[in-house]
Formats: C-alpha cells, sequence, structure tokens
C-alpha cells in the first residue's frame, strides 16, 4: 500500500472537518508540522480541537487563534507563568471563548500510546493528589494507589518528519521525534509534512521512525523557521 | 515581614552552581526550565553527567553558541549541543525514563515546598491556567528531586511553608532545597538546614522561612 502525495499543505488538510480533534506533533521549534497548520489557517475549518504539547510559545499553532478556529487546546503548555508575553490563545483563554485542558507532558504522551494501541487507560501516580486527579478514578492494586487516565485519540494527526518515502515510511532527524512516531499511531487521518519525499527502499529500513502504515497522506515543504520567543 | 527584604545571599549563578554540586558524580539529570538551565554550565566533564531533556535528548550541554537548528532544542526550546554518545528518542521512551525510575536526579524551580516536601511550581492562582510540562512526571519520578529557587517571594512572602497555599504539582516529592540562604534537607523528622550561605545566619533562615526548622548544633557555610 502507498501513501497519497499531495502538493501542498492546504490540499493535504482541507476535507478535515468542522469540530475535527486533531492530534499536532512537535516541541516548540522541533519536529513541528507548521506547514500543516498554516494550511489549516487558509482553509479555515472551525469549532476545532488540538492536541499538542504547547500552544503560544512562537509556536504556529497560536495563529489558529487569529480567527477563532480553536474550540479547546489538551495542551501542556498553555499559561505562560511569568505573564510578560500572552498569546492570542490566551486571550481566548481568558474570555471564556476557548477552553483548555492541561495535561502532565507524560499523562499526554501516554494517553495517546494508548489510544493509538487499543489500550484501555493508562494506571500512573503522577498527579494523584493534585488538581489533575479531580474527577477521576484513583484504583488500589496491591496496596498502591494509581489515578486512572482514560486513551486520547484524534479525527487526523498532523506530523512533521525529515523525509518520507513514497510506502509513507518517516524518518525523523536530531529531537524531531518527541510526539510525533506515538501521534502517527493515535488519529484516524494520519497527515505528515517531511522536507523530502523519496523512493521506497532509499530510507534504510532501521532508521524508519515511524512505518508506513500509520500514514495516510504526505506533502513536501519546506520548514517554516519557528523560534521560541522567550 | 512583608514589606521588608530578607539579606542578600546568593546569585541565581550561585544557587545554580551550588545545586550543581549537589549531583553525585555519574548521574543522570533532568533540568527544569528557568534557573535550573544554569545548573549545566556548572559541571565538569570529569562529573561524567548526563543530562535528559524530555522533548527527547540523552547528551546535551549547556545552550548553544552555534546556529539555531530548530530540530536541536532542549525542553526550554533553547539550542543545545550534543556530548558524545548522545541519543534521542519519543516522548513516550523520555517519560518511561522519567517514571520508571531512570532518572537520578531533577532540579526544577519551585513556587511554594512544604514541611512535608509537598511541591508546588505549575500554578499561580493569580495568572490560572498554567502551565504543567514534565514537572509532575519529573517529581513523582526522578529518584532524587531538588529544588531550586529564591528563599521568598517578591514581595517578601517565604516560599517554604508550613502547607502549599498554591496547586501541588506532588506530594511529598522533595529531597533537598537550594535557597540564595541555605541548603535545606526534607527529612522524616522535618525540615532540617544543612547549611547556610555566606554571611547568612541560622537566624535568618529561620526568620525568612515560614514552616518549622530544625537546626543541627553546627551548621558549615555553604563552600562555593
Amino acid at each position: 500500500m502507498g501513501v497519497l502525495v499531495f502538493d501542498s499543505s492546504e490540499l493535504a488538510v482541507a476535507d478535515i472537518p468542522d469540530g475535527a480533534t486533531i492530534l499536532v506533533g512537535g516541541f516548540v521549534s522541533a519536529g513541528t508540522p507548521s506547514n500543516l497548520i498554516l494550511g489549516l489557517t487558509r482553509t479555515g475549518q472551525t469549532g476545532l480541537t488540538a492536541v499538542a504539547n504547547n500552544i503560544g510559545l512562537g509556536d504556529l499553532l497560536d495563529e489558529l487563534c487569529e480567527h477563532r478556529q480553536l474550540a479547546r487546546v489538551i495542551a501542556t503548555f498553555a499559561i505562560r507563568a511569568s505573564g510578560t508575553r500572552t498569546s492570542r490563545f490566551e486571550a481566548q483563554y481568558r474570555a471564556g471563548e476557548a477552553e483548555l485542558e492541561l495535561v502532565p507532558q507524560g499523562t499526554l504522551i501516554e494517553r495517546l500510546r494508548a489510544g493509538g494501541a487499543g489500550l484501555g487507560g493508562v494506571l500512573t501516580k503522577t498527579g494523584l493528589g493534585t488538581m489533575m486527579a479531580e474527577g477521576k478514578e484513583v484504583l488500589e492494586l496491591d496496596g498502591e494507589r494509581w489515578l486512572l487516565e482514560r486513551p486520547l485519540r484524534g479525527d487526523a494527526a498532523l506530523l512533521k518528519a525529515w523525509r518520507g518515502d513514497r510506502q509513507g515510511n518517516l524518518q525523523y532527524r536530531l529531537a524531531g521525534l518527541n510526539f510525533n512516531p506515538v501521534m502517527a499511531t493515535a488519529a484516524d487521518l494520519v497527515i505528515a509534512e517531511v522536507e523530502e519525499i523519496v523512493e521506497a527502499g532509499e530510507i534504510p529500513p532501521e532508521q524508519i521512525g515511524t512505518p508506513g502504515i500509520y500514514v495516510d497522506r504526505l506533502v513536501q515543504c519546506e520548514p517554516v523557521p519557528v523560534r521560541w520567543d522567550g | 515581614m512583608a514589606s521588608q527584604r530578607p539579606p542578600t545571599g546568593l546569585s541565581r549563578e550561585l544557587i545554580a552552581l551550588r545545586s550543581a554540586r549537589e549531583l553525585a558524580p555519574g548521574s543522570v539529570v533532568n533540568l527544569g526550565i528557568g534557573l535550573p538551565t544554569l545548573v549545566a554550565g556548572f559541571v565538569e566533564p570529569a562529573d561524567d553527567i548526563l543530562f535528559q531533556a524530555e522533548n527527547g535528548i540523552l547528551g546535551y550541554l549547556g545552550i548553544s553558541e552555534s546556529d539555531f537548528d530548530s530540530d536541536l532544542i532542549n525542553a526550554g526550546g533553547q539550542p543545545v549541543d550534543l556530548v558524545p554518545g548522545a541519543s534521542f528518542f519519543d516522548t513516550a521512551d523520555s517519560f518511561a525514563m522519567i517514571r520508571g525510575g531512570h532518572i537520578d536526579a531533577a532540579i526544577l524551580g519551585g513556587l511554594q515546598v512544604s514541611a512535608r516536601g509537598d511541591l508546588a511550581n505549575w500554578y499561580v492562582p493569580a495568572r490560572g491556567g498554567g502551565s504543567v510540562g514534565g514537572a509532575m512526571d519529573l517529581a513523582v519520578g526522578a529518584r532524587q528531586l531538588i529544588i531550586a529557587m529564591a528563599h521568598v517571594t517578591r514581595e517578601g512572602e517565604p516560599r517554604i511553608v508550613e502547607l502549599c497555599e498554591y496547586p501541588l504539582t506532588a506530594e511529598r516529592c522533595v529531597d533537598v532545597i537550594i535557597t540564595d540562604l541555605a541548603v535545606i534537607d526534607v527529612t522524616v523528622d522535618g525540615l532540617t538546614l544543612r547549611e547556610k550561605a555566606p554571611g547568612i545566619s541560622a537566624d535568618e533562615v529561620v526568620a525568612w522561612t515560614g514552616a518549622p526548622l530544625l537546626i543541627p548544633s553546627s551548621v558549615p557555610e555553604m563552600s562555593l
């Protein structure tokens, strides 16, 4: 089976419906699918839920707030403690126009992993005795207390890899993996932007970070330079 | 006391230096955002410390001066250089290291630490919303948790308190508190003053601490 190659990031995301839950790979500047995010700003879907490590740290996810496309964000970093800079998302969150679910980073990745791996949930000590445990079940097993966290999946996932081949196999570079390989497993429609599309066989099999069966669409793009603005 | 300021103790850099000295040779260490990131600049190659960044790097050095590569950053988004033998991995692997007990020590910033070692460091009620990152996972999973922070707030209120008023990061997780005034251990008997900053008396540390402090008969000055 192959992968559908799109000519532009805009075309690759055009049929994502309003109200969809979108997993967005990346960690600040590393492995972030900025072209696909910009594609969504042009196709204009609304009522979206974005699941991402961060929003408003110089990333382009915050651009989706310019035209109020995000109804809800599930993230680990969203509001800066210092208050010296604020994002569009923060303004909309404070105005009650967008919702925020803050999730510990390890819990976020394990919820996604459970969602992608057919598991019913995650038992963790992270969040016990904190606000994160409110409304959640605590299980006692063999004398240990565990917080039950539920699986998380997306209607679509937007990923960034270095290279992709025509089977959809993805190769990452440096610290560009982060959330991308797990998010690839946890969405119904997986779209990856890559810097180069190559023929099957060109990426050494042991260097494939995401096997092609997870990937539905590829688009080749020049990476958008992103830098944390402090 | 809220209108006063504590005596001048260590600078941020010296708190980072003292925190670096707390790390056992050969440790695998995660540094939180802010003051803790400075710690990477105070370890020597001979210390054989391996820094882990939760975005997926084991073995980075301090902040890089070379050309910015957007795919090579630490968890604070800052460009870093690698040590020989460094490795990359995804977030699931990274938090398996953190939650699975494979990280020897984490140095995090703090807003408040309680007498029994509860930590609050992710949510300022006056700001709301918050950003948690990997702090809760590190507080629970790192074998040793060192909090590097200012002893009091900008308003002069103690950050070391009987009970945290701010929302918790985790309960009973802190092992050591390193501030501009003191090194304090969290023990089963309570908070214990281990060292005082140069020029600071034990009485001054007690005066600016909002929880009972055990004072051994001899409290040495930090060697920096």
